[in-house]
C-alpha cells in the first residue's frame, strides 16, 4: 500500500484563490456562476489586486456575488451597477472596480447604464453573464432568450413577433468610442474556460492601465431553469448559443496589445 | 456679502465644505447648480459626472457615497421622482449622502415654476421602504447655504439620507449672502468606506436582508435612529408668537410670503404670529402642538393643495381649528391674499 508522501514534498498544485470566500455558495448544481467566479479571483490574485479590489454585485443570481469573494463588495439596484461602479471608480481611481452582472440585469434593465458607462470610457470592467434566461425569479425569457426559448414566460418559444429579437451586447457596446476591450467568451469546455480567463485578466489589466471601458461576456449555463442536465446545458451553449452569440473579441483597442 | 443666485450659492457653498463629487442631470429650475458644479469642479480637479438620467446620477452618488466621499446631487420635482429608487438603497445602506431638490410644478411634466409639491414624495419614505430622510427647507439664498453645510454635517453624523428642499423660487431668485470659507478636502476615508480591504477584514455595503427577522431588527436601529433624529434635529423660527391668537404656518418661499402677511396683519391690530419649520421632516410637532394650546386657530400656507397640513394637524389634533391656503402649480402666493386669508379665519380665531 502506498503511503502519502511526507508534508514536505507536497506540492500545491491547486487551491481555492484568495479572493474567493471560503463558504458555499447558493448557486445551482452544474452551474457555470463558480466557474466564472473563479477565474475573477484568480485573475485578482495573479495581479496582486487583493486589497484593491472593489465588485458591484447586480440583482439576479449573481445578487449575493458580494458574499462570495474576499474583497471589497457593494451591492447595486438592479440594472445600476455600471452607475455605482462609475461614483465609486471616479472617487478611488487607483481601485481595481468591477461590475458582476447577468443578461437581465445588464442587457434589459441596465441598458442605459451600461451603453453610457462605456461611451463615458469609464475605466471599470463588467463582467457579463449570459445565461439567456433570468435564473433568481425562476427561468422568465431574458432579453438574451434565443427565438423559440422556452422559458417560463414564453411558454410557447420565444416569438419574435411578440417579444423582438435578442440583444448581442458585445457588437452593440464594441461600437462606443469609450469601449477599449470587449469579447464574447464562453465557459462551455476547457479551452474556452481558459480563453475566458485570459479575457478577464486582459480586462482588468486594461482598466487598471486607464485605458478606456471593459467587458467580458461569458456565455453560460442554467441547467435547472433550462431544464437540462449539468451536460447537457453545456452542449446546448455550444450548440445553439454560440452560434447565435459567436465568441471573439469585438473591440481591442491597440495600446490594449502592448499590455 | 455679495449677490447669490439660490442655485449658485447651494452649489458653492457644497464646494467650500468639501463636496468632493457630483453627479447630476439637467433639469429646470436646478440648472444652475449643475452648471456651477461644471466649471468648478473641474477647475478643482473634483469629480463631475453629468450622468445619462436622474436614475443613473443617483446611483452614481450612491457608488461615490460607498468609498466614504462627500458627495451629493441635485434635481427638481420629475428627476426626484426617477431617483426614489437610488434613494431608497442608500437609505438602506446607512450611508451619508446630500440631495437637494429645487421644487417646481407638477404633477406629471408640470412646469418650471416654483412649487412645494414634493412635499409628500421626499418627508414620507423618499422610496420603497420604511425610513424617513431628514429634509431641510431654506426661505432665503442665506439659509440654502446654511442648510447645505447642515446637511453634510447631519449626514455624516447620522449616516442618513439629508434633503435640502427648496422651491424653485429659492433656486432662482438673487439675493445678498455669506458663502461659507473654503475648507480643505478630508483626505481620511471613513472605516466603513469601500476602499479596498488592505489591513483589514473586507466591508460590505448592502441594503438586502433576506431573512424576515434580519431585516426586521434592521428596521428597528434604522427607527431608533430617526427617533434620536425627531428628538434632536427639529428646527423653526417664530415671529410673533408670544400673544398670537392666530398662528400661520408655512415653509420655504410660503413661509417667507406669509412673514409679510403677518407683519400686515399685526399692523391693523391683529395678534397675528408666524412659525416657519425649518426642518420638515423632523417636523416641529412639540411645538406646533404647544402653540395649538395657546391660540384659536391656525392657518397653514402652502405651495400645493395641503401636503404638509396633514403634519400641522397630526401635531395639532382637536385643540384648534386648522384652515388653509394653498396655490398650487408654480403660483406663488402674494402677502395680500395671505392677508385676506388671515382675515377671513382670524374672527373665527378669537371666537
Amino acid at each position: 500500500m502506498m503511503r502519502d508522501a511526507p508534508i514536505s514534498d507536497r506540492v500545491v498544485v491547486y487551491e481555492r484563490p484568495q479572493a474567493l470566500a471560503d463558504i458555499h455558495t447558493h448557486y445551482c448544481p452544474g452551474c457555470t456562476h463558480g466557474i466564472s467566479h473563479r477565474l475573477v479571483a484568480e485573475a485578482i490574485d495573479e495581479l496582486g489586486l487583493n486589497d484593491r479590489a472593489i465588485i458591484v454585485a447586480s440583482v439576479g443570481c449573481s445578487v449575493f456575488s458580494y458574499n462570495y469573494f474576499d474583497i471589497d463588495a457593494c451591492e447595486a439596484a438592479h440594472g445600476r451597477a455600471p452607475a455605482m461602479a462609475t461614483g465609486l471608480k471616479r472617487v478611488s481611481p487607483d481601485r481595481l472596480v468591477f461590475t458582476y452582472q447577468g443578461d437581465g440585469d445588464l442587457a434589459s434593465i441596465g441598458t442605459a447604464e451600461i451603453i453610457h458607462a462605456a461611451a463615458r470610457g469609464e475605466p471599470v470592467t463588467a463582467v457579463f453573464v449570459n445565461n439567456a434566461i433570468y435564473g433568481m425569479t425562476g427561468g422568465q425569457m431574458a432579453p438574451t432568450s434565443l427565438p423559440g426559448q422556452k422559458t417560463t414566460s414564453s411558454p410557447f418559444g420565444r416569438s419574435t413577433d411578440i417579444a423582438g429579437f435578442p440583444i448581442r451586447m458585445s457588437e452593440v457596446l464594441a461600437e462606443l468610442d469609450g469601449s477599449a476591450y470587449i469579447v464574447r467568451r464562453s465557459l462551455h469546455n476547457v479551452k474556452e474556460i481558459r480563453r475566458a480567463k485570459k479575457a478577464i485578466k486582459t480586462a482588468f489589466k486594461v482598466q487598471m492601465a486607464g485605458l478606456g471601458f471593459s467587458m467580458v461576456e461569458l456565455l453560460s449555463t442554467c441547467p435547472t431553469n433550462w431544464g437540462m442536465s449539468a451536460s447537457d446545458a453545456l452542449t446546448w451553449v455550444a450548440d445553439t448559443m454560440v452560434p447565435y452569440y459567436p465568441l471573439g473579441d469585438y473591440r481591442v483597442i491597440d495600446a490594449v496589445k502592448d499590455l | 456679502m455679495e449677490m447669490l443666485k439660490g442655485n449658485v450659492a447651494i452649489a458653492e457653498a457644497a464646494i467650500r465644505v468639501g463636496l468632493e463629487a457630483y453627479f447630476g442631470y439637467p433639469i429646470t429650475p436646478q440648472t444652475e447648480l449643475l452648471e456651477h458644479l461644471s466649471r468648478r469642479m473641474v477647475e478643482l480637479d473634483r469629480p463631475f459626472v453629468q450622468a445619462e438620467s436622474e436614475v443613473a446620477a443617483i446611483n452614481m452618488v450612491y457608488g461615490a457615497a460607498c468609498a466614504g466621499v462627500r458627495v451629493m446631487t441635485s434635481s427638481s420635482s420629475p428627476g426626484i421622482s426617477l431617483m426614489q429608487e437610488g434613494l431608497s438603497y442608500i437609505a438602506g445602506s446607512d450611508i451619508p449622502c446630500v440631495l437637494v431638490d429645487i421644487m417646481r410644478g407638477g404633477p406629471g411634466l408640470g412646469n418650471i415654476l416654483p412649487s412645494q409639491g414634493d412635499y409628500f414624495q421626499i418627508t414620507r419614505s423618499a422610496g420603497h421602504g420604511d425610513y424617513r430622510p431628514i429634509v431641510l427647507a431654506p426661505a432665503s439664498v442665506q439659509e440654502a447655504i446654511d442648510f447645505t453645510v447642515l446637511a453634510f454635517d447631519l449626514a455624516e453624523k447620522y449616516r442618513h439620507l439629508v434633503i435640502v428642499a427648496a422651491d424653485g423660487q429659492i433656486g432662482q431668485m438673487m439675493e445678498p449672502a455669506e458663502l461659507p470659507a473654503m475648507r480643505p478636502l478630508r483626505t481620511a476615508r471613513p472605516d466603513w468606506a469601500l476602499t479596498g480591504k488592505a489591513g483589514r477584514e473586507k466591508n460590505v455595503i448592502t441594503s438586502i436582508y433576506l431573512k424576515g427577522e434580519e431585516m426586521e431588527a434592521y428596521n428597528q436601529r434604522v427607527q431608533a435612529r430617526i427617533a434620536t433624529i425627531r428628538t434632536a434635529e427639529q428646527r423653526w423660527v417664530e415671529t410673533d408668537t408670544e400673544d398670537a391668537d392666530l398662528l400661520v404656518i408655512g415653509f420655504g418661499t410660503a413661509g417667507r410670503v406669509a412673514y409679510s402677511a403677518v407683519e400686515e396683519a399685526r399692523a391693523k391690530g391683529l395678534n397675528v404670529g408666524l412659525l416657519r419649520p425649518q426642518s420638515l421632516f423632523p417636523f416641529p410637532t412639540e411645538r406646533i402642538a404647544e402653540l395649538a394650546q395657546q391660540v384659536s386657530g391656525i392657518l397653514v400656507v402652502e405651495m400645493n393643495a395641503g401636503q404638509m397640513l396633514e403634519d400641522v394637524r397630526l401635531a395639532v389634533g382637536t385643540s384648534a381649528p386648522v384652515d388653509f391656503y394653498g396655490r398650487m402649480g408654480g403660483m406663488v402666493p402674494m402677502p395680500d391674499e395671505i392677508l385676506t386669508a388671515i382675515e377671513d379665519v382670524y374672527p373665527v380665531a378669537i371666537r
